[in-house]
């Protein structure tokens, strides 16, 4: 496909920035490209943010996504086994930021890597893209991917953990842009039925720290109820598993749409 | 078939000289370092520290020397093969047999290492992936030795053609989790036991089975089963009064051979030579030959050579040998092959199979079909070398696990139904036909398939 060149982009933590004003936090919702098809992926995001999704996490197809629990696999499969490949995600970046979120690729590091790094970087930000966040690419590993979200005005996700210690927590707030990424528990992706205070104790570290980049919260958030639990201590709320599963349960876009509503009512609860 | 009296163990493998690779960080060149979730980073730098405390702790290596020796048996005998060397243009063949060690593979070497270390930082729960079931039958073993949980992870194809070794497992008391997500074998296997790691982090130590992985994996499991080559290098000497003019070895992710390899790498002579499982040819894109067919990218925590497609996606390997059936390869391996002081070349199934057959009937040892990539390139080796030249070979594991696969590969016991396990094999060779008598030496080439 060919990318329009230079679309608007607006960066993470302007967005996040922007709720905060609200008084709220922001909603981040995650979708993988390509499950069940690419087109109706794409349908689903747009009604994602339609919901009230303030960014989409655009999720890259990966055969071996060590860090998600099965119903991410389960989609994300399909979509291997379908060819789902970069161009597929940056038609998706383009519609997400038509739609007015502001779109974010979520990506283990071969996909992007096998690209090319740079024309990744060139190629997400003529689609629109606000950055990246690579969840099995840590700072110390990130040298390319620095410099070239640096020469491209791209933001860089990297993850925190509750077992991070102080220094590493330190070190890679300071190589995040856009915000950073709190993995809330110690596991794989998958909706739970409590979020836990790891995850305040986690978001509390990591703003101690001493930086004003964001703090959004993931791993276990499925309903506006837990949304607004999350929302009370983090900047904003990531929801991944729960999305998808409306698309593993035949849902569809509309499915996803009333959970968004659901979330978005969540994040602004006082 | 002459056997070397056994060498004094080589006390304190662990404190010998290491390879100048991989740097502080774990990086062996352009290759290795470390691409995990955040949430492991913690556990391996607590691995990395308790591991270095751990090889120069003189109660520790007394520990580990008196496993190997009392328990696996160690030091594992040198064997000259002159009737399989026949075949072999003529060189003269010394077998390193890892295949007598307690388990029947050198995977030991390694999982005790590990299971001392879990000790060690305090963890009760083991767990480890599996492709053969040889690293989990050690590791449930080291798991009954010292008392610890143990839960591998075998992906389901796996299960069903290595059934044996699940069975040992179980009676080891390990509970097995067949995996049934992707290409439901090693790779997936290996993807579950992240998972499983990255949630019990805090209880529960990954006894990760070869060369691969994050950083301190691969220089950590070569250190525990460099003791492979330190002893081979030795005995060779002593017996023969000079170095091998090559060391050969499988490699899947590589364990066993970068165990033999690493006392040799200094040695500038000395060829070191890794052979990939081929499956029905590289050419045909039904193979494990990372290096040889695959491109630099990054599985399971490390860069280094891989199957993949144009979009990063892993490719499914194939190989008769489910030991071999693994689409990476450990970093250190990519490294030795870019800066040319090891090779890498493919094996066939149909060329491990006439290798396996070779050495059954000229020397009564059945080794496992991932051993027999070995085999089948010192036939290759040796007739290009010819008549002079001395080969070591590193018969990295028994073939009593393989019966069944190979009993379908040569049509043997026809009388019984074939298991699921024998799909391939029944696919790939000679379905219900017999074989026929074993060739001489003039007329037997592994090329042709006429070994059998």
């Amino acid at each position: 496909m060919t990318v329009p060149p230079n679309r608007p982009r607006t960066g993470l933590a302007e967005r996040i920035g922007a709720a905060r004003a609200e008084g709220r936090s922001a909603l981040i919702a995650y979708l993988p490209v390509g499950y069940p098809d690419v087109p109706t992926s794409i349908e689903a995001m747009v009604a994602a943010v339609e919901g009230g999704a303030d960014v989409v996490e655009i999720g890259v197809p990966y055969s071996d996504p060590g860090m998600d629990g099965p119903t991410i696999q389960e989609a994300v499969d399909v979509a291997v086994r379908a060819g789902t490949g970069m161009a597929d995600v940056l038609a998706a970046v383009a519609a997400v930021a038509d739609a007015g979120a502001v779109p974010v690729v979520m990506s283990y590091w071969n996909p992007i890597e096998r690209y090319g790094v740079e024309r990744f970087a060139t190629d997400l930000a003529a689609a629109g893209g606000a950055g990246a966040i690579t969840p099995d690419l840590i700072p110390d590993e990130a040298g390319e991917w620095i410099s070239a979200s640096d020469a491209a005005g791209l933001d860089r996700v990297f993850l925190v953990a509750p077992s991070s210690t102080d220094t590493r927590l330190a070190a890679t707030v300071q190589a995040c842009r856009g915000f950073v990424y709190a993995a809330s528990t110690m596991g794989v992706t998958g909706t739970r039925a409590t979020v836990g205070d790891t995850a305040q104790v986690l978001v509390d570290r990591t703003r101690g720290v001493g930086s004003d980049v964001p703090v959004c919260v993931g791993l276990g958030v499925s309903d506006g109820d837990q949304a607004a639990e999350v929302a009370a201590f983090a900047d904003g709320v990531i929801v991944g598993s729960a999305y998808v599963r409306q698309l593993l349960d035949g849902h569809g876009a509309e499915g996803v749409r009333r959970l968004s509503e659901d979330l978005a009512a969540g994040v602004r609860r006082r | 078939m002459t056997t070397t009296a056994p060498v004094p163990p080589p006390d304190a493998s662990l404190l010998r000289p290491r390879p100048e690779w991989p740097d502080a960080t774990g990086h062996f060149g352009r290759f290795g370092g470390r691409f995990v979730p955040e949430a492991l980073i913690a556990a391996l730098d607590d691995l990395t520290e308790a591991y270095e405390a751990m090889r120069v702790d003189p109660v520790f290596l007394a520990e580990f020397e008196r496993l190997h020796r009392d328990y696996t048996g160690r030091p594992s005998p040198i064997t000259e093969v002159p009737r399989f060397a026949e075949h072999c243009g003529g060189a003269r063949v010394l077998l390193k047999r890892e295949d007598l060690n307690h388990t029947g593979s050198h995977k030991i070497n390694n999982v005790l290492g590990q299971a001392l270390l879990t000790q060690r930082i305090g963890k009760k729960r083991v767990i480890a992936e599996t492709g053969a079931g040889q690293h989990g039958v050690a590791t449930a073993t080291a798991a009954a030795l010292l008392g610890l949980e143990c839960v591998v992870y075998m992906g389901e194809e796996d299960t069903r053609r290595q059934a044996l070794n699940v069975a040992r497992m179980r009676l080891l008391g390990a509970e097995v989790v067949p995996v049934t997500t992707g290409s439901r074998t090693l790779k997936d296997a290996i993807n579950e036991a992240f998972r499983d790691w990255v949630t019990n982090v805090g209880t529960t130590n990954y006894v990760f089975g070869t060369v691969a992985g994050p950083h301190p994996f691969p220089a950590m499991v070569r250190d525990f089963q460099r003791v492979i080559g330190d002893e081979a290098r030795a005995q060779v000497l002593q017996r023969e009064g000079r170095l091998p003019d090559a060391v050969l070895a499988c490699v899947g992710g590589g364990s066993n051979a970068i165990g033999i390899f690493t006392a040799f790498v200094p040695d500038a002579d000395v060829r070191l030579v890794g052979l990939e499982a081929g499956g029905d040819g590289v050419e045909t894109g039904r193979h494990a030959s990372s290096i040889t067919g695959g491109e630099p990218g990054v599985l399971h925590g490390a860069r280094s050579y891989l199957l993949q497609d144009a979009n990063g996606q892993t490719v499914e390997s194939h190989s008769i040998s489910a030991g071999l059936d693994y689409p990476g390869v450990g970093p250190e391996h990519s490294y030795l092959n870019d800066i040319g002081r090891a090779e890498y070349r493919p094996v066939t199934d149909s060329q491990a199979m006439e290798a396996f057959a070779l050495l059954c009937r000229t020397e009564g040892i059945i080794p496992a079909i991932e051993s027999a990539h070995a085999l089948a390139g010192a036939v290759e080796l040796g007739r290009e070398l010819g008549p002079d030249a001395l080969l070591l070979v590193n018969l990295s594991g028994r073939g009593d696990k393989d019966v069944e696969t190979a009993s379908a590969w040569f049509g043997l016991g026809r009388d019984t139904a074939p298991t699921d396990g024998d799909e391939r094999a029944v696919e790939a060779g000679r379905g219900g036909d017999p074989g026929a008598p074993l060739g001489d030496a003039g007329t037997t080439t592994v090329q042709d398939g006429d070994a059998l």
